[in-house]
């Protein structure tokens, strides 16, 4: 079976982001970058069925094509995923930030070509907060999909998912081929060894160009202006909790 | 214009969600219908057609469309949108597995979880976790929008729209296996006015419990947690606050062991009023609470308890 995960460099998630002065954006001039964790996560899951840890079946993924849309040094973050135990990359280049639609248009088009089994990804970035690619993707496919997945069983040609829900879990089980967006707590990334850091160098990165897909990669949302949000009032600290019950009621919170 | 809403429901009532989603509709256009999805939802249907400003209830029911399935909510909804300017849904677990679906099949740009409308095709929404907001202006001529219900305020009950079945759709390719609910007789953790939180530093699973069970009782609070505590097992999963859990805006949310990573941040941070009980008097966390109290949770949540008599 082979897979496809794409991956997305963003903001690393303990960086607070900052928004620019003349309200164009969040400022990301030396900013530390790093692979979405979510994508993280979906990569090790993928490395994970071609070793058959856990409860997966060695060699249930015989091969990971990792797959990102962005800027030259999102290569790094390709090579990154390909430490982890990916075999090879695919980066489509692009120095304008797309919208989960171009995104999800560009990855079907990487479907086409490639043929994966199975496509796992993040259930979001954390830049764009958007949880809508890998949604996108399978519904311009028709595939079936699985998001938040926090198990994944792959059996008989079906993947079986149980779901992060409101309210508790959901286990569905979606026909082969389909997409899996992760959740947190599908699994713990591994970090990569210096060896397989070493070896990922020799692993192949083919690069392309958005326009080398034809796809209409046109923005359909104008950003207006990005701000700060409201900042709270500096608050009291209280002595005890009796001081803080008598606070709470006279704020009326209580 | 016209503008649906597909309802976020149990089967027998709406959730407050919807209401909430209803009155962010009304801010696009005044003719609203709400789409009730589902497997013996008329009661839900019936629900829905009384919440104030709803012009008329669609009711489409399948085996898929019970369990929640994006192939069969995107097979239902899409043939509809014809009629409809404009999509919105909860930004539920629910609603962000199909809205993005539906927006793929009408090739629109979906915009995920907005806080405020500012007119027909402009709208807010937060991103990196809560730390900017980003003002949007939609150049498609539909549009599939998911809102975050804490933003809105709900939309009042005293409606009477009519309420006409309409075809639903299947999923061929998804089957539902098995479901595994939370049981819980405390408020709902999206609705509740008061929140009480716990954080790693409660440090076992019985101590969570412990701690934090009786103090919620006390309040008709409803119990939330970080995600280093559902992390490490000492709540479900379906408790955690923040940027990858639930967003919440109660009235009083109490912080307890929570240091307020900016994940945890992103998802409570517009509570009304803010309350921190952390040892550590640099913890993050005090920096957005409106009251804070430095100190062993072991010693100050009975002492809170006595206090609240």
């Amino acid at each position: 079976m082979k897979v496809l995960v794409p991956v997305k460099r963003v903001i690393d998630y303990n960086v607070k982001a900052r928004v620019k002065a003349d309200q164009s954006g969040v400022d990301l001039a030396n900013v530390k970058m790093s692979m979405n964790p979510f994508d993280e996560i979906a990569v090790e899951e993928a490395v994970r069925l071609k070793e058959g840890k856990e409860h997966h079946a060695a060699g249930t993924a015989t091969e990971i094509v990792v797959v990102s849309i962005g800027v030259t040094q999102a290569q790094e973050t390709i090579r990154t995923a390909l430490a982890m135990g990916a075999d090879r990359g695919l980066l489509i280049q692009s120095d304008t930030d797309l919208e989960p639609l171009a995104v999800a248009k560009l990855l079907k088009a990487v479907v086409e070509e490639e043929k994966p089994d199975l496509i796992l990804m993040g259930k979001q970035s954390i830049d764009g907060d958007n949880n809508a690619v890998g949604q996108m993707l399978a519904a311009l496919l028709d595939w079936p999909q699985a998001t938040f997945a926090g198990k994944l069983v792959i059996d008989a040609g079906k993947a079986t998912v149980t779901r992060e829900v409101d309210g508790g879990l959901q286990t569905l089980s979606a026909d082969l081929p389909a997409v899996v967006t992760v959740d947190l707590r599908l699994n713990t990334p591994r970090y990569a060894s210096l060896p397989n850091i070493m070896k990922a160098k020799k692993k192949e990165i083919a690069v392309k160009a958005v326009a080398d897909y034809g796809v209409d990669v046109a923005d359909r949302l104008k950003v207006l202006k990005v701000t700060e949000p409201p900042k709270r009032s500096a608050g009291v600290k209280v002595a005890d909790a009796a001081e803080l019950v008598s606070k709470l009621k006279s704020a009326g919170a209580l | 214009m016209a503008v649906l809403v597909i309802a976020d429901h149990d089967g027998s009532t709406v959730r407050d969600t919807t209401n909430k989603t209803v009155t962010a509709a009304l801010g696009l256009s005044s003719d609203v219908d709400v789409l009730v999805v589902g497997q013996g939802a008329q009661a839900a249907a019936d629900a829905a057609s009384k919440i104030a400003g709803v012009r008329k209830v669609l009711l489409a029911e399948s085996a898929g469309l019970g369990h929640g399935l994006a192939e069969a909510v995107e097979a239902t909804v899409v043939p509809l949108a014809a009629g409809y300017d404009a999509i919105l849904t909860p930004a539920s677990t629910d609603g962000k597995n199909f809205a993005p679906r539906i927006a793929a099949k009408l090739d629109v740009a979906p915009i995920s979880d907005i806080v405020e409308v500012v007119s027909a095709d402009t709208f807010v929404r937060p991103i990196y976790a809560g730390n900017a907001l980003e003002t949007i202006q939609s150049a498609d001529a539909k549009k599939v929008i998911t809102v975050r219900p804490t933003a809105f305020a709900a939309a009042a009950e005293g409606g009477s729209a009519s309420v006409e079945s309409v075809a639903g759709a299947d999923a061929p390719k998804t089957t539902f296996v098995s479901e595994e609910m939370v049981k819980s007789d405390r408020p709902e953790l999206g609705a509740a006015k008061i929140i009480v939180s716990g954080g790693r530093a409660l440090g076992s699973a019985d101590e969570f419990h412990a701690v934090m069970e009786p103090l919620a009782d006390k309040l008709g609070a409803a119990i939330g947690a970080s995600r280093a505590a559902v992390d490490a097992g000492y709540a479900p999963n379906d408790y955690q606050v923040g940027q990858t859990g639930k967003v919440v805006a109660p009235a009083l949310y109490i912080a307890i062991g929570i240091s307020g990573a900016i994940q945890h941040l992103a998802g409570m941070k517009d509570s009304k009023t803010i309350v921190a009980i952390n040892k550590d008097p640099d913890a993050p966390i005090f920096q957005v609470a409106d009251y804070g109290l430095v100190g062993d949770y072991k010693t100050v949540v009975p002492e809170l308890m006595t206090a609240l008599g």
